[in-house]
C-alpha cells in the first residue's frame, strides 16, 4: 500500500479520521515550505497537500487565491515546489500529495512530472480541473512511478461518476462538501460525512471530505463518519497573519493540534 | 473535441451540469417549436439575416473586390447578441432563472442582459474591475437592462479574471444557474453550442454572395479573439476547400513584445478555462495577461475550433498591431462611412495583405465602434 492508504489504514485503526491539511507551498516563500510541512505533520496532520500555486485557480475561494498570487509574486515555480518537498522529506514520512491545476503539469510534462515527482518523495497529485475521463495522459506516468490519483467526488456527481472516480482512484476518494469553492462557509458537514461514508461503502475506498472545514468542531462532525477531513483555507489565514517565520511555524502547529484533538472519536 | 483540442478540463462539481446541458442542447435544436421561436427572435428582434454589403470604396482602396457581412447592425450592436439570444432561450428552456455572464469590452454583458431582460431572467454579469473602469458606458447599459455587473478584483481584473469568477459562481450556484458563456470557448459543449448559434453568421454570408456574385469568395476574414465571429462565419465555408479562412488575431505592441493578444501566433498549448487550446502562458505554464487596444480581444486563450483548424492548416492565422487596428479604424470611416469596434478593426488591417492573393473577399464586421469613441479619440 502506498504512504497516503497506509495513512489511512492507521486513522482508521487508532479510531479517528485522518487529518488531511493543505498548505500552499510558496507562500510566503519556498524557503519556509518545508519548515512548515515538517511543523504541520509533527503537530499531528496524516496527510499534508502541498498546493502548487497557480495564476487562474477557478475552484479556489479568496483565501487561497491569493496565496497563490502571494507565492508566485515571490517566484515559485513547479521545480521550486518539488525542491521544497524533497527538503522536507529528508525531515519527515509524513505522506505528501501535489495538489494543483493542470496547465503547469501539462507544461512540464506528464511524465517527467511523475518521475521528478516521486524523486522528491511525493506520495500522490490531485489535479482538481482533471476529472477522470481527461486524466489518461497523467494516469499511466502516476501509476508507473508509484504514485496515487487522487479525484473529486462533488455533491453533484451521479453514481456512474462515483464509480469511474473509484476506478481511477489511488488511495482514497475526495469528497467536495458542497458546490462551491473552497473556503466557502455554511457547507452541511453532518450531510457531507454521511454522503462520504455511504461512497466508501459503495466503492471501497476511504473518503475524505474537503472544502468548508475550518474548526477543531467542523473536523469532530466530518470525522464521526468520513475517513478523513481536509483543512486547507483556515490553515492558509493562520500562516498569513503570522508575521515572522518563528510566528507561522508556532501558529501552524497549534492550529494543527487543535484540529488533530477534533479528528478522534 | 476539435482533433486534440477542447475537451473538458473543469472541477468534477461541474461535470454532471456539462453533461446535462450537452443533452439539453441537443434536445432543443431537434425541437421544432423551439427552432421556430429562436428563428423568430433572431429575425424580427435581432434583425436577421444582416446584410452583406458591397464595400466598393474600401475595395478600391485595398485592391481587391470586398464584402462586408454587417453584423454591426445586428440588435446591440454586435455578433454576440445570435449567442446570447440562443442560450438564454436554453437557460429559459432548462427551466434556470438566473443566468451569469462573463465580459471583457461589455459586449456578450450588455447582450446577455439584453437577453434576460427580453425573457425576464435574472442577470449577473462578471466583469474585471479595470475593464469596468475602462468600459463604463457597456456597465450603465447593462445596469439600464436590469443585470447587475460585479467588479472582479483577482488576478490581472481583466476578462481572463471575470472568467474566473463566472466559473466560481457557477460552481457554487450550478443547480440554479445558467453560464451563459460569450465566446465559442471554455469546456464541451460550449465551443460547439457558441458556434452552432453564430453560424447563422456564416450560413447567411455563403447564400448571400453566391447570389450576389455567383460564386464563393476566395478568403473569409475575420478577427479572432475567443473567436465566436470568426467561428460563425467560417464554419459553413471549412467544406469550400478553395475558399481561405483568415483569422486575425490581436498583436498589441507586436507579438515579438510581452503585450499582445496572438494566441495562436504567440501561445503554446496549454489547458484554460476548461478546454485544451492555444495559450498565452509562462515556461511555467502560468498564465499570462493579453493585451490588445481591443478589450474584446484581450484573452490569453482562443476557442479550440479555431486550434484545430490552425493545426490541420484549413484556417490561416494572421495578427495586426493596436496601430494597424486603429488607422483601419479611421480607413473604414473615411471610406464607407461605418465605424467598425477596434475589434473588428483588427480584420478590416488585414485586408490589404490578404488581397494580395485574393480578389474577392467576405469580412466579418462583427461588431460598430461606438463603444470604442473614447480609445479611438484618446490614440489621436
Amino acid at each position: 500500500m502506498s504512504r497516503i492508504g497506509d495513512a489511512f489504514a492507521r486513522a482508521r485503526e487508532e479510531d479517528r479520521a485522518a487529518l488531511v491539511i493543505y498548505l500552499c507551498a510558496g507562500d510566503p516563500d519556498l524557503a519556509i515550505t518545508p519548515e512548515l510541512i515538517v511543523a504541520v505533520a509533527e503537530a499531528g496532520a496524516d496527510v499534508i497537500e502541498v498546493g502548487m500555486p497557480f495564476s487562474d485557480p477557478t475552484a479556489d475561494g479568496p483565501t487561497i487565491q491569493q496565496a497563490s498570487e502571494r507565492a508566485l509574486a515571490a517566484g515559485a515555480t513547479l521545480p521550486g515546489v518539488l525542491a521544497a518537498v524533497k527538503k522536507a522529506r529528508a525531515r519527515t514520512d509524513v505522506p505528501v500529495l501535489l495538489f494543483g491545476y493542470y496547465n503547469p503539469i501539462l507544461r512540464y510534462g506528464e511524465a517527467r512530472l511523475a518521475k521528478d515527482a516521486h524523486d522528491a518523495g511525493v506520495d500522490g497529485l490531485l489535479v482538481v480541473d482533471l476529472p477522470p475521463e481527461s486524466a489518461a495522459p497523467l494516469l499511466g506516468p502516476l501509476r508507473e512511478h508509484g504514485l496515487d490519483f487522487v479525484p473529486l467526488v462533488a455533491p453533484t456527481s451521479p453514481a456512474s461518476r462515483v464509480a469511474a472516480a473509484a476506478e481511477v482512484a489511488g488511495s482514497f476518494l475526495y469528497y467536495v462538501s458542497m458546490t462551491g469553492v473552497t473556503g466557502k462557509a455554511g457547507a452541511d458537514l453532518a450531510a457531507a460525512a454521511r454522503r462520504a461514508a455511504e461512497i466508501r461503502e459503495t466503492t471501497g475506498k476511504p473518503v475524505a471530505v474537503g472544502f468548508g472545514i475550518t474548526s477543531p468542531d467542523d473536523v469532530r462532525t466530518v470525522a464521526a463518519q468520513a475517513d478523513g477531513a481536509v483543512v486547507g483555507s483556515a490553515v492558509v489565514r493562520a500562516i498569513h497573519g503570522a508575521t515572522s517565520d518563528e510566528g507561522r511555524v508556532a501558529a501552524v502547529k497549534e492550529l494543527v493540534r487543535a484540529l488533530a484533538s477534533g479528528a478522534r472519536r | 473535441m476539435f482533433g486534440r483540442f477542447g475537451g473538458r478540463y473543469v472541477a468534477e462539481t461541474l461535470v454532471p451540469a456539462l453533461d446535462e446541458l450537452d443533452a439539453a442542447w441537443a434536445e432543443a435544436r431537434g425541437d421544432d417549436a423551439f427552432v421556430a421561436r429562436l428563428d423568430a427572435l433572431l429575425r424580427d428582434y435581432v434583425g436577421r439575416p444582416t446584410p452583406l454589403y458591397h464595400a466598393a470604396r474600401l475595395s478600391e482602396a485595398v485592391g481587391a473586390e470586398v464584402w462586408l457581412k454587417r453584423e454591426d447592425l445586428a440588435h446591440t450592436g454586435a455578433h454576440k447578441v445570435n449567442n446570447t439570444v440562443g442560450q438564454v432561450l436554453l437557460a429559459e428552456r432548462m427551466g434556470k432563472r438566473r443566468v451569469i455572464a462573463e465580459t471583457g469590452a461589455g459586449q456578450h454583458g450588455v447582450a446577455t442582459a439584453t437577453a434576460c431582460a427580453l425573457l425576464g431572467l435574472d442577470c449577473e454579469v462578471f466583469m474585471g474591475a479595470e475593464d469596468v473602469r475602462r468600459q463604463a458606458p457597456n456597465v450603465k447599459r447593462m445596469e439600464l437592462l436590469g443585470a447587475k455587473v460585479v467588479p472582479v478584483q483577482s488576478g490581472s481584473r481583466t476578462l481572463k479574471d471575470a472568467m474566473n469568477e463566472a466559473l466560481r459562481d457557477w460552481v457554487t450556484n450550478v443547480e440554479t444557474t445558467y453560464y451563459c458563456v460569450g465566446s465559442a470557448a471554455g469546456p464541451h459543449p460550449y465551443p460547439t453550442l457558441v458556434r452552432d448559434l453564430q453560424k447563422v453568421i456564416g450560413e447567411e454570408a455563403r447564400a448571400q454572395i453566391l447570389e450576389r456574385r455567383g460564386k464563393l469568395p476566395d478568403a473569409v476574414v475575420a478577427c479572432v479573439g475567443g473567436g465566436s465571429n470568426a467561428i460563425g462565419i467560417f464554419h459553413p465555408f471549412v467544406g469550400d476547400e478553395g475558399v481561405r479562412l483568415i483569422g486575425v488575431e490581436a498583436a498589441g505592441e507586436g507579438v515579438e513584445t510581452p503585450r499582445h493578444a496572438a494566441t495562436i501566433g504567440g501561445g503554446a498549448e496549454g489547458v484554460l478555462h476548461g478546454m485544451r487550446t492555444f495559450v498565452l502562458q509562462s515556461d511555467d505554464g502560468q498564465i499570462q495577461e493579453a493585451h490588445s487596444v481591443s478589450a474584446g480581444l484581450d484573452y490569453p486563450g482562443v476557442g479550440p475550433e479555431h486550434a484545430w483548424l490552425a493545426d490541420s492548416g484549413r484556417a490561416e492565422y494572421v495578427s495586426v498591431t493596436d496601430d494597424e487596428a486603429l488607422a483601419a479604424f479611421h480607413r473604414l470611416a473615411r471610406t464607407e462611412g461605418i465605424l467598425p469596434a477596434l475589434e473588428t478593426s483588427h480584420a478590416v488591417a488585414a485586408l490589404e495583405r490578404v488581397a494580395e492573393d485574393a480578389s474577392l473577399i467576405v469580412l466579418n464586421l462583427s461588431g460598430r465602434g461606438d463603444k470604442d469613441l473614447n480609445t479611438v479619440l484618446e490614440a489621436g
